[in-house]
């Protein structure tokens, strides 16, 4: 679980998050949604911790990050997951290295365990021959599970993705939310999904935080979003024509 | 300002860079790769500009030598002496500068860009340390192709005065031997040593601290090269003062 009390955070004069406190569940896909510029990436810095706070404290499982020891924050980034937009594998290093590269780094473990463990989590997001191909020569798709692949590989407790799923087709971004979704309860991990999809607050939103310039305006679940009269929650959520549709059929068989 | 916040910024990396090492067993293969990309990939083109501009040195001391007062042997010394002083050493670290410098800030650029490195640093990887590092040490080996600079330029020196008529063989290497000062290679190899460390630090800080995309990958390779020549240049002046003046 992660605890999240009144955080701010400035860049300059630019005032990025204003007081936004919320708890972040464990076992649950905790959605972070909210227009291009509202703060959703720079609160999941904070939660990684790559920015601190200028006021207000994020906790992991009862440790502030920013009140631990070098050591301590380096322990708890071990325990952190993260899939990148744009998926930020290693050009480099070909998908097992990527894979393996956690481990290499940081367990004392033989190269056949390594290999048998990123084997293990290769097959669990369904990539079986791609073992030795490199970043350039697998779809945006693959990628974004290689990057996923690389974030549970260290068995984390908990998990950030930054829109998991832009620039996939929506089939493959299905798969992606789902397998996001299944890793979560698999592992009962406490993950965080930054997103602008809606489909993946319909598919995968079981508690979804709503920022907007900074303000966490809204907070609930899937459900509750299509009750919600939160007009900047509607106005973002049901903007598109189809969503309207959904939203209208939604009340209609309600009442 | 800007300039003394770039340069506490700048101190700070190498800093950072020396602290929490990556594991030995990594950190070794990152070595040997850099040795191979920045060291013997470096090779072929210093080699052959030191051909030719050792040839070119000869070429032009032949050429202004008016008077029959001054001895023949001054083409291989003064070949000799050029190549050793400043060609090798200097120019040639103005040329590394654009090969290896733009290469080190267009590849640690773009890990930034693509978020490779947040990606390292998110998993609690001392960033710095895994990509700078190696290219530090990689670099201690840079003297070495220097000397290779210095005696193919010499060679390239008597190949042009020889074959162009410009000298006999023998004046020549009567040039190259006299009034040797071995301090003077001693020298140039100090020189080389602190040169290999700007042309690894001062494009990765450009590299590391870049901002935007793909197009800022290219200002800051064309930015890094000026400022390690300009590093260069300047200590290259310190320097020849401390120890020849």
């Amino acid at each position: 679980m992660i605890e999240v009390k009144d955080v701010y955070k400035s860049f300059g004069d630019t005032a990025i998050l204003k007081g936004i406190s919320t708890v972040f569940d464990k076992g649950k896909t905790n959605l972070v949604i909210g227009q291009s510029g509202s703060g959703k990436t720079v609160l999941l810095k904070c939660l990684l911790g790559l920015f601190s706070p200028d006021k207000g404290t994020i906790s992991h499982d009862g440790k502030i990050y920013s009140q631990l020891s070098p050591k301590e924050q380096r322990n708890l980034r071990q325990d952190m997951g993260m899939v990148f937009q744009g998926s930020a594998l290693f050009d480099s290093m070909t998908v097992e290295g990527n894979v393996m590269f956690p481990l290499e780094m940081f367990t004392k473990q033989s190269p056949s365990e390594m290999k048998d463990r990123a084997d293990f989590v290769l097959k669990r997001v369904n990539l079986i021959d791609a073992h030795k191909k490199y970043p350039s020569e697998i779809s945006g798709g693959m990628q974004k599970r290689v990057a996923i692949a690389r974030a549970i590989v260290m068995n984390p407790t908990y998990l950030f993705c930054d829109e998991p799923n832009s620039g996939l087709d929506p089939r493959t971004a299905i798969i992606i939310d789902n397998l996001i979704q299944e890793i979560t309860k698999e592992y009962d991990i406490t993950t965080v999904v930054n997103t602008h999809d809606m489909n993946s607050v319909m598919e995968i939103g079981e508690k979804i935080i709503f920022l907007k310039n900074g303000i966490k305006e809204w907070e609930g679940t899937k459900d509750e979003i299509f009750k919600t009269d939160n007009e900047a929650v509607t106005s973002f959520v049901y903007s598109s024509e189809l969503f309207k549709k959904v939203r209208k059929l939604y009340i209609e068989e309600r009442d | 300002m800007n300039y003394l916040a770039s340069i506490g910024s700048y101190a700070i990396m190498i800093k950072e860079v020396f602290r929490k090492p990556t594991k030995w067993s990594i950190m070794k293969s990152l070595i040997l790769k850099e040795i191979d990309e920045l060291i013997f990939g470096s090779m072929g083109i210093l080699i052959f500009i030191s051909f030719f501009i050792g040839g070119v040195v000869a070429i032009q001391t032949a050429l202004n030598i008016t008077s029959e007062l001054i001895p023949k042997n001054l083409v291989g010394f003064a070949t000799r002496q050029s190549i050793i002083l400043e060609f090798a050493p200097t120019f040639c670290s103005i040329i590394m500068a654009g090969k290896v410098g733009s290469y080190i800030t267009s590849s640690i650029g773009t890990m930034r860009v693509t978020e490779q490195i947040d990606a390292l640093e998110v998993m609690g990887v001392n960033a710095l340390n895994y990509l700078v590092f190696p290219k530090i040490i990689a670099l201690i080996l840079y003297p070495f192709i220097i000397a290779i600079s210095m005696y193919v330029g010499i060679f390239g020196g008597w190949f042009a005065g020889v074959f162009g008529g410009f000298s006999t063989s023998a004046d020549f290497v009567e040039g190259v031997q006299l009034d040797f000062i071995p301090f003077h290679v001693t020298y140039a190899f100090i020189k080389t040593l602190v040169f290999a460390f700007i042309l690894a630090t001062i494009p990765s800080f450009h590299g590391f601290y870049m901002k935007g995309g793909a197009l800022e990958v290219g200002k800051a390779a064309t930015t890094s090269f000026v400022w390690t020549s300009v590093v260069i240049i300047i200590l290259n002046y310190i320097l020849t003062q401390l120890l020849l003046g």
